[in-house]
Parts: C-alpha cells; structure tokens; sequence
C-alpha cells in the first residue's frame, strides 16, 4: 500500500511537471483561452480575438506537488502505523 | 433674367465652398477588430486582458478636426482575461461588477492641443470617463486618422463611405473609479493602462 502510494505520487507530480511543460511552460496562471492577434489592412489595426486553448500555469504544478505530497504522506503514515503495531505485536 | 441667372450662380457658388458636413462614424465595428486592452502591471503580478465589446458615435468634421466629439461605449462583460477564475474576480461585484454596471464609456466634449497633419490629427480628448458608476472629467491623448472612401474596400464594396480610426493610450486609477480599493497594490497595480484602438463608419 505504501509502496503504491509513493509510486503514484510521483507519477502525480512527475505528470504535471510534463503536462506544464508540454504545454508550453507557462510560467503565469493557467489560461484556458490564448490570444490570437491579426492586423487589419485597411485600418491596421491589431484585431485580438481568443481561442480555447489550456495552458498549464505554475498553480497548476503547485497544485501536482501539493496531491504528490499528500499522497506520499499518507504513505508515509501508513508505513509509520504498520511499524508501531509490528513493534507493538514484537513486543507483546 | 441675367439677374436671376447671376442669382443662380452666386448661389451655386457659395454652395461649392460651404464648409463640409460634420459626419457621424459608427464605432459598432461589423468585422470585429475594434479593441481595448488593459495593462495592470503591480510588483508581484502583471495582468493584461482586453475588451472587444466597442460601440458608439464619433461626430468628425475633416475641414474642421478640432470640433470632434463623440461617445465610446465599451460593455463590461466582454473584459476578458484568459485565466477563468481571474475573469470570474474581474466581473465580480468587488472588481468590475459588470451585473450592474454593464458599460464603460468616455464622452469626448472638446479636443484641445489639435495638431493635423494630412489625414492624421493628435489631441487631447476632453471628457468624462465613467467606469463602475462613477463619472470622473479626463483628457486623454488621441490620434484621429481619417480614411475618406475606405469603408468600400473594407465591406468588400457592400458599402460606401468614409473610416475613422481612432487610437488612444492612457491611464487611469482604480481606487477613482471604486474598483476594489483596499486591494493591495503589490498584486493588483493601482494603475490601470488603457490602449483603445477602434475603426469607425460613415456610410454615404
């Protein structure tokens, strides 16, 4: 279970790293819509519109470090619980 | 006779050298491109988005730039950012609050500092900003290029008429206009930067 945890855990943070930097490394908050910029020839003016796109921000890493951490930490506790009631057991 | 004739010329005359009409451009731009981008640049963030919501009248006289005036009116829930949940703040009731108040407008009432150069005329706006309900008197800079007979290859030839173009860059201070002033200044600038960039018709 421990092991399984941790394992997960670092495909969690090891993912959302690779998505960030998949998509671009946006190093700003997540977007979830990117500026499109054409100039209009007879004006000259610069039209800006937007299309769906997902660009992963750093609230986004934090946010796999975050679930990577709790996911280790609860493996962390689960080892710490099943080595007291080994000792306990030992002891006993 | 030859004094009605002479009448007649006289009159055609004075005619030919009347003053131009005063056009009126329509800034509820039919291709979309018309814009106002937002620059909030504070210490620990910079936040940019834009608006693309502009309508409006400009009265332009091209014998006489200098007695412009006009109305811009950008709608508040077309202020866009692209992160959501900073868009979902913006239009909130502590920022924007676009529910109640649904437009932005600044009324030119005067141009002062005219200079024209061929079809391209700088000044200074003198007007009222209203922004969130509350109306405040501003001069902004603005540079005014008219395009006499362009709207035809603009529409394709579906129409004819004249464009103005009109391109002004400015700021503003969020805590005049109530836009959450207790907000601190290190993440959320003070200063608002304003970049209008809008096309205007006349059709003929």
């Amino acid at each position: 279970m421990n092991r399984a945890l941790n394992i997960l855990a670092a495909l969690v943070v090891l993912g959302s790293v690779a998505v960030w930097l998949a998509l671009g490394a946006n190093r700003g908050w997540t977007k979830t819509s990117a500026q499109i910029k054409a100039v209009d020839e007879i004006t000259g003016i610069e039209a800006i519109t937007y299309e769906d796109r997902f660009q992963p921000g750093l609230d986004f890493v934090g946010a796999g470090l975050a679930v990577g951490g709790a996911l280790a930490g609860m493996g962390f506790l689960i080892l710490a619980t099943k080595n007291k009631r080994n000792k306990a057991s030992q002891a006993a | 006779m030859k004094k009605q004739i002479a009448t007649l010329i006289l009159a055609a005359g004075f005619a030919s050298i009347s003053p131009a009409e005063t056009l009126t451009f329509d800034f509820k731009d039919a291709k979309g491109v018309n814009n106002a981008v937002f620059k909030l640049d504070a210490p620990l963030e910079a936040i940019s988005g834009s608006a693309n919501g502009v309508s409006g009248t400009v009265k332009f006289d091209p014998e006489n730039p200098a007695a412009t005036t006009g109305k811009i009116v950008v709608t508040a829930d077309t202020l866009h950012v692209p992160n959501p949940m900073m868009k979902e703040h913006m239009h909130g009731a502590q920022w924007m609050d676009v529910a109640q108040h649904k437009e932005l407008t600044f009324e030119a009432k005067s141009l002062k500092n005219v200079k024209t150069d061929g079809n391209k005329t700088t000044a200074d706006a003198v007007g009222t900003m209203t922004m969130k309900g509350v109306s405040k008197a501003q001069t902004v800079p603005v540079t005014i290029t008219y395009l006499k007979d362009k709207l035809g290859a603009r529409s394709n030839g579906q129409m004819q008429g004249d464009l103005l173009v009109i391109r002004s860059t400015f700021t503003v201070k969020r805590s005049d206009f109530g836009i959450n002033p207790s907000a601190p200044t290190d993440k959320v600038a003070e200063e608002i930067e304003l970049t209008l960039s809008i096309a205007g018709a006349a059709a003929k």
